[in-house]
């Protein structure tokens, strides 16, 4: 307890204030529980309609690339076409995530489907993503069997479903989507909020895709009904 | 301090790196990339300004409610199963990190990107206990090779060439063909992307930094472009963060609106491709994450600071726009300031921690142009937390003698009107007898001045005098 | 001649000019530039016995002297309709610290606010306040650096290319980046000289690279850093204030020029 005792007794010191100061306390614990969002720019409030074609332009304004279709059973033929594009083995590996189990896959029969996390030897994975933000271009991921984390890192090539209605404008939507699922401040072990592939400008400001993360992020988009 | 503070040598580091041609050279390419992409990203946001107003308030309030929302934050770390540990100083965080290390018998150790970790030389003190850190930030693993400091916030080995890269590579990579081509960024990428994979999928502690942690839920976030510290935390046995303590921040929505300002200020995005919320260790059925999780929280003089005439500096986000937009930087690079913290932020941060008998020369030297803090986005009046360094060090005697005896000298003057007007009018007839070009190219007591320009001669009767007379005259 | 602005008092509008040391002890002309800019527009203009804002005192932490020079010059110049500075940097010093150092003093503070409130950098004050437009004629190629201090302490940027604009003959040709820092930065550039002159290079290159013959700005301590090197590097660029310039005294021997 030493340096927590010293660190607390010089913070109130140099505040000049006491631990036990009630208005203090009310205050923090106010803002904890209401969470009051800030100012959100105009382009994180598009509505409904507009915000699927945002979600596109900032996408690919982040390096990746993104197809949208109208159902789901569509899915297959367009991962197919995307690993033939990029000539690569015609082998995904995804999570339990009931909505990709529900993907009719045996569609493409040349299409190889492994499940679960990912060891370092997958070149290409396909995740469903918790949310979207349009304001961004941002998926965003929640950790846990249905989608494991090191889907989203290890392999090469990094494909994530989005249904169009969990397309949020903003973050702050999808904040309070994890709070309904979570509970009021749970979080599941880790939200990633994926911004187009990984890259790095570390060598002479050169700025290069495919540092450790996937070299490429392709979004596919399905239309609500 | 752990890491040693060279800012003394602040002159002839800096003279070596205005010497340096490749470092020049970086450092004009680094330049012009950082100012054009910010100012793009700022255009694409019409509320920046006003983000940057309540990032300002957001950010006070939380120093002034500072010790509550720290409280808060450790009774939700541990309610999400991770543990917390407090250090006051540096070598108490580096002990706390080497004595997990030790309890889980780590032999692989892998980092991303952390500059407290810098601060408290944790590499230097791991190592010299037999553990070898491995740096996965690509800009950090470079230097790691090189044996340096980084010298710029975000971008560690700016002042790296790729040539030398290249040869850091071949030298450490010993398994490296020698007809390998890499002399494009692409292959030195690739190299260090397949050497680094290897550790990653042997990795027992993985530590990373925080760029904030979340009071409401215990989270800590990082915010990466490379998926380093992503795969640094979820393929660890442990994962410790370590972080300082004023990078608490209420709720999620708080840690967003920073985050709307943190990589637009920084590089020029609007998001890094990898902002990561971690919380706690693996939970039962997690195929993937750590097993263990810790916050390691480091004061290290910063709760010294609060409440103080340097608060504002406490504010900061890590962005690196301040240096971005230095002419002193743009000019001499990170290593002169000679310590963790380069630049602005630097010339404020670092008398702050490691005291200004010893680093007086940071924010000496600046022109006070403010450019850094018209691109702060927590509006951090650095030129002014730069005067009141200024102050201390007068007050406590600490200026060269010379500069002490000259402005005394001209104060004794200027408040003495009548004798200041006598004094300059004849000063300036007796220089002027010796201007007749019109320039000196050389100055007696003005060597700083005419070494690399010249001086204009006065006109040889001051305003004053010839006021005086011409409104006799009328 | 132009009689613009009568205060709502009906009386001639007097203002207190402040020269600022280096145009006293360096180039008076500038302060008569600038005298003779504020009479034609109407103005009575007085120099009254002065020595230094406190700028060199107050960014070398020298607060107590910073203090002493404002009372002082606070109390030379308080009776005046208006004060003129020709530099942003030392308006600047009037303007936005001298309030700061006399905060929660009870006496000073109100008289630091008051006189801040009618203290102007001369481009701001012709502009701005006056609304006057100079008659003046120029025959050159100019180009203008945004000192530091009137850039962003007081957001001078758009005053002295409109007042230019309308300078007869005179065209106008904006250099790279003219609102970066020139490297003089007041005791800076001697205690630090060979950043500064990195610094210098860069401006210099961009004031060769723009095509102008002649560099305008509003600081007498930029234009003569800028000055210097530029006539250490053998580059032939007239350089003046800006000042001058409207009040046609333009072909007068620039900086660093010997008189005739």
């Amino acid at each position: 307890m030493k340096g927590r005792e010293a660190i607390f007794a010089n913070i109130e010191k140099s505040l000049r204030v006491s631990g036990d100061d009630r208005l203090r306390a009310e205050t923090v614990a106010a803002r904890l529980a209401k969470h009051p969002r800030g100012i959100i720019p105009a382009r994180g409030q598009k509505p409904d309609g507009e915000r699927l074609e945002l979600f596109k332009v900032m996408v690919e304004a982040a390096k990746a690339s993104i197809a949208v279709l109208d159902r789901k059973a569509d899915v297959p033929a367009a991962v197919a076409a995307y690993l033939r594009s990029k000539n690569l083995p015609q082998s995904i590996r995804h999570g339990d995530d009931e909505r990709l189990s529900h993907i009719p896959w045996a569609n493409e029969r040349t299409l190889e489907v492994t499940k679960g996390a990912s060891d370092g030897a997958q070149l290409t994975s396909v995740s469903y993503s918790f949310g979207a933000v349009a304001e961004s271009g941002t998926l965003v991921m929640v950790s846990g069997a249905d989608n494991p984390t090191t889907l989203n890192f290890l392999p090469d090539h990094h494909l994530v479903v989005v249904d169009e209605k969990d397309i949020a404008g903003d973050y702050e939507s999808v904040w309070d989507r994890i709070r309904e699922r979570f509970g009021a401040n749970e979080m599941p072990r880790a939200v990633n909020w994926i911004t187009g592939p990984s890259r790095s400008g570390d060598i002479e400001q050169t700025h290069l895709l495919g540092a450790h993360g996937p070299r490429s992020l392709h979004v596919l988009v399905v239309r609500s009904s | 301090m752990t890491q040693e503070v060279r800012s003394r040598q602040f002159n002839e580091t800096a003279q070596k790196a205005l010497a340096d041609a490749s470092l020049q050279k970086a450092l004009s390419r680094f330049e012009q990339g950082f100012i054009s992409r910010r100012k793009a990203a700022v255009e694409k946001l019409p509320e920046y300004d006003a983000l940057r107003d309540s990032a300002r308030d957001l950010k006070d309030h939380i120093l002034a409610h500072l010790d509550l929302y720290l409280e808060a934050y450790e009774k939700n770390v541990i309610a999400s199963g991770g543990h917390v540990h407090w250090a006051a100083t540096a070598e108490e965080a580096n002990e706390i990190i080497y004595g997990i290390c030790k309890r889980l018998n780590a032999k692989t150790v892998v980092k991303g990107k952390s500059m407290i970790s810098e601060e408290t030389g944790l590499n230097a003190y791991l190592e010299a206990r037999g553990l070898h850190p491995v740096e996965t930030d690509l800009g950090e693993y470079i230097i790691q090779l090189r044996g340096e400091t980084p010298s710029h916030l975000i971008s560690p080995a700016l002042h790296v060439t790729k040539e030398q890269v290249e040869a850091d590579f071949r030298r450490a990579h010993s398994s490296l063909p020698p007809e390998r081509n890499l002399d494009e960024p692409t292959s030195l990428l690739a190299e260090a992307r397949g050497m680094l994979r290897e550790k990653f999928l042997n990795v027992d502690v993985g530590i990373t930094g925080a760029n904030f942690l979340i009071a409401e839920t215990g989270s800590s976030v990082i915010v990466t472009n490379e998926g380093n510290g992503d795969l640094t935390q979820t393929l660890a046995k442990a994962h410790i963060v370590i972080s300082s303590i004023e990078k608490v921040v209420p709720t999620r929505e708080d840690a967003t609106l920073f985050l709307r300002l943190l990589a637009r200020s920084a590089s020029g995005s609007e998001l890094s491709a990898y902002t990561t919320f971690s919380t706690g260790a693996c939970r039962p059925g997690d195929p993937d994450g750590p097993r263990e999780y810790h916050v390691v929280l480091l004061d290290n003089g910063r709760s010294n600071i609060l409440g103080g005439k340097f608060q504002e500096m406490l504010r900061c986000i890590r962005c690196s726009a301040c240096m971005n937009h230095c002419p002193v930087f743009h000019a001499v690079g990170g290593h002169a300031y000679g310590w963790v913290y380069p630049g602005p932020i630097g010339a404020v941060l670092t008398p702050a921690l490691a005291g200004i008998e010893k680093t007086a020369k940071l924010p000496n030297a600046s022109t006070f142009c403010g450019r850094c803090e018209e691109v702060c986005p927590v509006r951090i009046p650095l030129p002014k937390l730069m005067r009141n360094w200024r102050e201390r060090e007068f007050e406590r005697h600490l200026q060269p003698a010379a500069a002490r005896y000259g402005l005394g000298l001209w104060a004794a003057f200027a408040k003495r009107p009548a004798l200041y007007r006598a004094a300059t009018s004849f000063a300036m007839k007796f220089l002027r007898l010796f201007g007749g070009k019109g320039r000196f190219r050389a100055l007696p007591l003005a060597g700083g001045w005419t070494k690399h320009r010249d001086f204009p001669s006065p006109q040889g009767e001051t305003f004053q005098a010839l006021w005086k007379k011409r409104s006799g005259a009328r | 001649m132009p009689d613009p602005i009568r205060a709502a008092a009906g009386r001639t509008i007097r203002v207190g000019l402040l020269a600022t040391c280096l145009v006293d002890l360096i180039r008076p002309r500038i302060g008569f530039a600038t005298a003779k800019l504020l009479e034609d527009a109407g103005c009575k203009v007085e120099v009254p016995q002065q020595t230094c804002c406190g700028q060199p005192a107050f960014n070398s932490g020298d607060r107590r002297t910073a203090r002493d020079l404002a009372a002082q010059a606070i109390e030379t110049f308080e009776d005046y309709d208006y004060v003129v500075l020709p530099s942003g940097s030392c308006a600047g010093q009037v303007i936005v610290h001298y309030p700061e150092l006399f905060e929660g003093d009870v006496a000073w503070q109100p008289r630091a606010k008051a006189i801040a409130a009618k203290t102007f950098e001369l481009t701001v004050f012709l502009s701005d306040v006056l609304k006057v437009t100079p008659i003046a004629r120029f025959d050159g190629t100019v180009t203008y650096h945004d000192s530091c201090s009137g850039l962003r302490e007081l957001g001078i940027h758009a005053q002295p290319r409109k007042l230019l604009g309308n300078v007869e003959g005179l065209r106008f040709v904006e250099m790279k980046d003219p609102d970066v820092c020139c490297g003089f930065g007041g005791t800076f550039c001697v205690k630090y000289p060979d950043v500064s002159n990195k610094i210098v290079e860069k401006k210099t290159a961009n004031i060769a690279a723009s095509g102008a013959t002649t560099l305008l700005a509003g600081d007498l301590g930029c234009l003569m850093n800028m000055a210097g090197k530029l006539s250490r590097e053998g580059k032939e660029v007239r350089v003046l204030h800006i000042a001058e310039v409207l009040a046609g005294m333009g072909e007068e021997p620039a900086i660093g020029e010997p008189e005739r």
